[in-house]
Parts: C-alpha cells; sequence; structure tokens
C-alpha cells in the first residue's frame, strides 16, 4: 500500500504549499498597492499627499466643493447612464439577431460587430474623431446646451460599449430552451407576448450584467472621450489627469476612491449577475 | 360511435435538403381518445403530432381539428396544447405562475384565473407546492405542472411528446397509471407520441405504428400484437420469430405453404399472398416437449441458448436450415423451472391459427 500523504501534500494541493502561498502574497501586492495607498491617503491631513499626517475627511469636503470636478464627475455619470441605456438595447438587439435569424455572411458580421473589443482604443479614438469632424457632427454638438454637448461623448461610447453588451447577452442565450418559446405560443400567446414575458425575462441577468459592464467602461474611459469631447466638455478621468500634471492632491484621492467604489460595485454585480444560476437542469 | 376530433389527411412534412419526415399520412382520431403515434427514433411521429400543434406546417394535406383545417393555424390560435418532452416549464416563474399563463395572455379575468388555476393543480396533485420555482422540484413534479399548464387551457386535444421519457422507472409507472386516469377524468382526446411499445401498449385505446415517414398500421393495442400487418409491425411490437415460407398455392382463405426449416403446411391468410411471404409466430405461442407432439406444426431442433428472467424463461432452438427459434417457457413450478438444458434435443410445436401470413 501507498504511503500515506498528510493533508497538504497531494498533488493538487498547491494552496497549502509555503512557497506558493508567498507568490500569491507578492503578487497581491504589487496590484492591490497602489491602488490601497491611492485609498489610504485620500484620508491623509497633508497637503502635500506625501507623507502621513493625520486621519481626515476633509479631503472628501474639498473634493465637494470643488466645482470644476463636480461638473466633470457629473459629466461622467450622465454619459456613462445615457451610453449604457442606448448600448444595452442595442446590443441585447445585435445579440437576438445573431441567436434568432439566419442571414448571408452572418459570421463576417459577427466577427465585425466583435472588432471595437480587439482594436486599439487609440485608433478607435482617432477614427471616431476623424468622423466627427469630417461629418460636421463636432461642431454640431459642441453648440448644443448641456447635456446635448456631450452628443458625440455618447455616440463614441454606445460605439465601443454595445458589442460587450452584445457578447454577454448572446452567450446567456445560448442556454435558452427554445420548447419555452414554443410552450408560450402553444399556450396562446403571441410572438410580442413571447418574447416580453419569456425571451426577455430570460435575457435579464445578461442584460443587467452587460449593462454595468457599458457602465464601468464608459465611466473610466479616457482614451476615446479625450479624442471625441469637444474644447469646452471635460469628464472625470480626463479632469483627473489635467490635475495630476499639476502635482497630485489628495482631493484627487478621494474622486478617485469614490469612482474605485463605484466600478467596484457595478463590476461585482455584473459577475454575480453572470454567473451560471446553480442546477440549471432547465 | 364517437366523432372524429382530428383527421390527417395525406399529410407530408419535407424538409429543405430533401428529408420528408412525414409522407402522405392520414389518419383519423376520434373524440375521447387515448391515442398513441409509435415508432423507432427519427420515423416522423414527432414531426406529426408538431404539426398538429402547429410548431411546424406540413407540406402538403390537411390537418382538420374540431371541423376545421388547421394546417396552416398558428400553434397559439388551435384549440390542442402541448406536454414537451423537456416540459418546458418557465422558470422565471412559480407554478402558479406557469399554470395561469396561458389563461393570462389570452385575456382571461384574473379571479376566474385562480379559480381555474387552483382546479388544475388540484387535478395533479400540486396544491401544496404553488408557490415554488421549478429549480426546487423534481422531474416529476416539472412534468405535473406541464401538465397542469396544458390541461388548465381546456383544449380538445393534448399532445404529450414522450412524456415518460425522462422520468426513472418507477415513477414511470406512476406516472403511466395518473396519465390514463386523468384522459378518463377530462375526457380530452389525448395524442402520445413515443417510442416505448409498453407505453404505448398499456396506456392507448389506438396506436398507429410508423416507420420512415409512413403509417403502418393503426390497431387497437391486441389487434397490433395479435394480427400484426406487415413484417416491421410484428417485430416493432413486442418478440416474434419470422420463419420465411413459399406459397405453392392458395386454396380460398388458406394458403399451402412451405415453411423454412418447419415444412408444408396449409395457413388461414385474409391477404392476397405472392410467392414469398412471412410467418410470425410469437415466442409464447410456442410450446416445447421432449418427445414428438402430435400437432400438426412441429419441429425438432436443438436448444442452443437458455435466459432465465425469473416468470419466463427465454429458449432459443436450433432446428433445420438455420432457423432459429425463440419461445418462452413460463417456470410455473417452484423445483421445475425451464427443464431445458442448452445442448439438449427438444421438439417445439404450435397451434396453427397461432401462425401469422405476412406479405410485406
Amino acid at each position: 500500500m501507498a504511503a500515506q500523504l498528510k493533508p497538504g501534500q497531494g498533488p493538487l494541493d498547491y494552496g497549502s504549499r509555503t512557497w506558493l502561498k508567498v507568490l500569491f502574497a507578492a503578487i497581491f501586492f504589487v496590484l492591490y498597492a497602489p491602488i490601497i495607498t491611492l485609498v489610504a491617503f485620500s484620508f491623509n491631513t497633508d497637503k502635500r499627499g506625501v507623507v502621513w499626517r493625520g486621519f481626515t475627511l476633509d479631503n472628501y469636503t474639498k473634493a465637494w466643493n470643488n466645482a470644476s470636478l463636480i461638473e466633470a464627475l457629473t459629466n461622467s455619470l450622465v454619459i456613462a447612464l445615457i451610453a449604457t441605456v442606448f448600448a444595452t438595447v442595442l446590443g441585447a438587439l445585435t445579440a437576438l439577431l445573431m441567436w434568432r435569424f439566419r442571414f448571408p455572411f452572418k459570421g463576417a458580421y459577427e466577427g465585425f460587430m466583435a472588432l471595437p473589443i480587439v482594436i486599439p482604443e487609440i485608433c478607435m479614438g482617432v477614427a471616431l474623431l476623424l468622423f466627427f469632424v469630417n461629418s460636421g457632427m463636432m461642431g454640431l454638438f459642441v453648440a448644443l446646451p448641456w447635456p446635448l454637448n456631450l452628443g458625440n461623448i455618447i455616440f463614441a461610447h454606445v460605439t465601443f460599449c454595445f458589442p460587450f453588451v452584445a457578447v454577454v447577452v448572446r452567450s446567456r442565450l445560448v442556454g435558452f430552451n427554445r420548447q419555452l418559446e414554443e410552450a408560450s405560443k402553444d399556450l396562446g400567446a403571441s410572438e410580442w407576448q413571447t418574447f416580453w414575458s419569456i425571451i426577455v425575462p430570460y435575457m435579464k441577468p445578461g442584460l443587467i450584467a452587460g449593462a454595468l459592464l457599458a457602465f464601468t467602461l464608459s465611466l473610466d474611459d479616457f482614451v476615446i472621450t479625450f479624442f471625441t469631447s469637444g474644447p469646452e466638455t471635460v469628464t472625470f478621468p480626463v479632469k483627473v489627469y489635467s490635475l495630476v500634471r499639476r502635482g497630485v492632491s489628495p482631493e484627487i484621492n478621494a474622486a478617485s476612491t469614490v469612482l474605485i467604489v463605484i466600478t467596484v460595485i457595478a463590476t461585482v454585480l455584473a459577475m454575480k449577475l453572470q454567473a451560471p444560476p446553480k442546477a440549471d437542469k432547465v | 360511435m364517437s366523432d372524429t376530433i382530428v383527421s390527417i389527411r395525406n399529410v407530408t412534412k419535407a424538409f429543405p435538403g430533401g428529408v420528408t419526415a412525414v409522407d402522405n399520412v392520414s389518419i383519423d382520431i376520434e373524440q375521447n381518445e387515448f391515442f398513441a403515434l409509435l415508432g423507432p427514433s427519427g420515423c416522423g411521429k414527432t414531426t406529426l403530432l408538431r404539426m398538429i400543434s402547429g410548431l411546424e406546417t406540413p407540406t402538403g394535406g390537411q390537418i382538420i381539428i374540431g371541423g376545421e383545417d388547421m394546417a396552416y393555424t398558428p400553434p397559439n390560435k388551435r384549440p390542442t396544447n402541448m406536454v414537451f418532452q423537456s416540459y418546458a416549464v418557465f422558470p422565471h416563474m412559480t407554478v402558479e405562475q406557469n399554470v395561469g399563463y396561458g389563461l393570462k395572455v389570452t385575456g382571461v379575468a384574473s379571479d376566474e384565473i385562480r379559480r381555474r388555476v387552483g382546479e388544475a393543480l388540484e387535478m395533479v396533485k400540486l396544491t401544496a407546492l404553488a408557490t415554488r420555482k421549478p429549480d426546487q422540484m423534481s422531474g416529476g413534479q416539472r412534468q405535473r405542472v406541464a401538465l397542469a399548464r396544458a390541461l388548465v387551457k381546456r383544449p380538445k386535444v393534448l399532445l404529450l411528446d414522450e412524456p415518460l421519457s425522462a422520468l426513472d422507472a418507477k415513477l414511470r409507472d406512476d406516472m403511466r397509471m395518473e396519465l390514463t386516469r386523468l384522459q378518463e377524468t377530462v375526457g380530452i382526446t389525448f395524442i402520445i407520441v413515443t417510442h416505448d411499445q409498453d407505453e404505448a401498449l398499456s396506456m392507448a385505446s389506438r396506436i398507429a405504428v410508423m416507420d420512415r415517414g409512413a403509417v403502418q398500421q393503426v390497431a387497437t393495442p391486441a389487434e397490433l400484437y395479435e394480427q400484426p400487418k406487415t413484417r416491421f409491425v410484428a417485430d416493432f411490437i413486442g418478440k416474434v420469430n419470422l420463419i420465411e415460407a413459399r406459397v405453392h398455392r392458395q386454396i380460398g382463405r388458406k394458403v399451402d405453404c412451405e415453411l423454412k426449416g418447419v415444412g408444408r403446411m396449409e395457413l388461414v391468410s385474409d391477404n392476397l399472398v405472392g410467392a414469398q411471404v412471412s410467418v410470425a409466430v410469437r415466442p409464447e405461442k410456442l410450446k416445447i416437449a421432449s418427445s414428438e407432439p402430435t400437432a400438426a406444426i412441429r419441429v425438432q431442433g436443438k436448444v442452443r441458448d437458455v435466459a432465465y428472467y425469473g416468470d419466463t424463461s427465454h429458449v432459443v432452438i436450433e432446428a433445420a436450415d438455420g432457423l432459429n427459434l425463440s419461445v418462452n417457457v413460463q417456470n410455473d413450478t417452484r423445483l421445475g423451472g425451464s427443464g431445458v438444458e442448452r445442448g439438449q434435443s427438444i421438439w417445439v410445436y404450435w397451434a396453427p391459427e397461432d401462425s401469422i401470413v405476412l406479405t410485406e
């Protein structure tokens, strides 16, 4: 008989080996130390933000009272919200089209649709800028009152967000049992009733996950926004960038912490909803 | 006697790509029947059921339901409801909502929905689980939800697609009795699709046996078993010994024929026969004897195999000309067993009227 193994010595018990634990700790430190520092220093009393002097919430108050920072944050949130709505509807419709229908060049279309996911952001930014300038949309939107002057940024954000929604919703739809749709029609429901009471509820986790993904992507996008925003409009990431160039102040730390919290919450929710349901036998 | 509720006339379904799933099928199904479509997989029985429900449209023919041709009517406008093989219970709705769905979408008043859902749940004994979600239920319970959901619509015809195939053996027996009971209580025509001959024989009042898109025979279970019209039906329903035979001549309703490995004899045949026929005999109609019997049809052979099944033993006997005969022997005494052993020389005999002459 083989020698008895102690717990942690089995071939797959990697997690309980010391060297691996140290490696994990080191990786997590490198990944999260900068973020933790940023969050910690948002509570620092020191003006220059380099040395820890004491705990305070003043930075949050100051950030809140900084009109231009708040304006940038409001812009970002408005853009993210509107872009999310459009991207979700557009993405869901695209996913439905891909799932439901057969048409010529479907494969090619599916590939092209996912292009904004893989194209380097800088190229997307330049392309959208050229498009807006040459089509005259840039001048058109910039002249409009708020929030319509954000139109070009929203347009750009929808462009790169909706493929993400489409991919998420499409993967959800793959598991749909077509007999549910047939059962609904067999029980007397029209196509429209079937869509709203059977297919949409089934897509819901995918829709929410996709929407949250789009929201986070839009909220912290810098490159594309930088290229497509007019001279007067500033979003939060762009504002932070311009402030940092004049030296880091704890105010930025505070504002960034708020953004991190929003993003993390949205991401966690998205991941939860995307996880396959337990014991999904239907 | 009773009226025809579903009349399938010359229905054909050809799929693009050249597959003809259902080929010129005509069946009349009567009011209050428990009708089974039976056949091996790929015989077109499910396609036919789906055409009755409207989920599939025929490429030719008529489907008359309740006196109206509905071949091209969409499923939501037909007086039929279906119990799907996967049950297709809506996962995001409770049992109550599932059962009430079909009434809600057609605009039935909410207090009537509540009353009818209550009745339907009582009928399938699910009242206690009304507020559960499908993922908290067993396969058998989900099937009851699917049944209640279809019956609550009070359809003229209830369609069941392989309703027992996903259940385990014990549950299957219970459900089989339950379905028969339900059909008698509600008085609705049931049409069931199955590949399991036991299911069809034990539940249905009439069975249509299908093969490769065509109906082979429509008859009661006993007729199918004892008077199969074709070799396919004889072979598909139960076990059978098929013996090749050459016809010498026809005398009235009898044929004078030579059975391969058995000998020359006269057998009753209703059909006008060709030169080459098959004679079918069920294994339980064959008898064995250790010494030469006096019966008209008898053949001597060697026991090649004995399979013990408790109540019966299946004995395979090899006779002359490579003829193999299966015999079911009742183990009717506790100590006697089948009384035969492998390699033993034995006589097999049967009554002429137990032979069925098959031409196609």
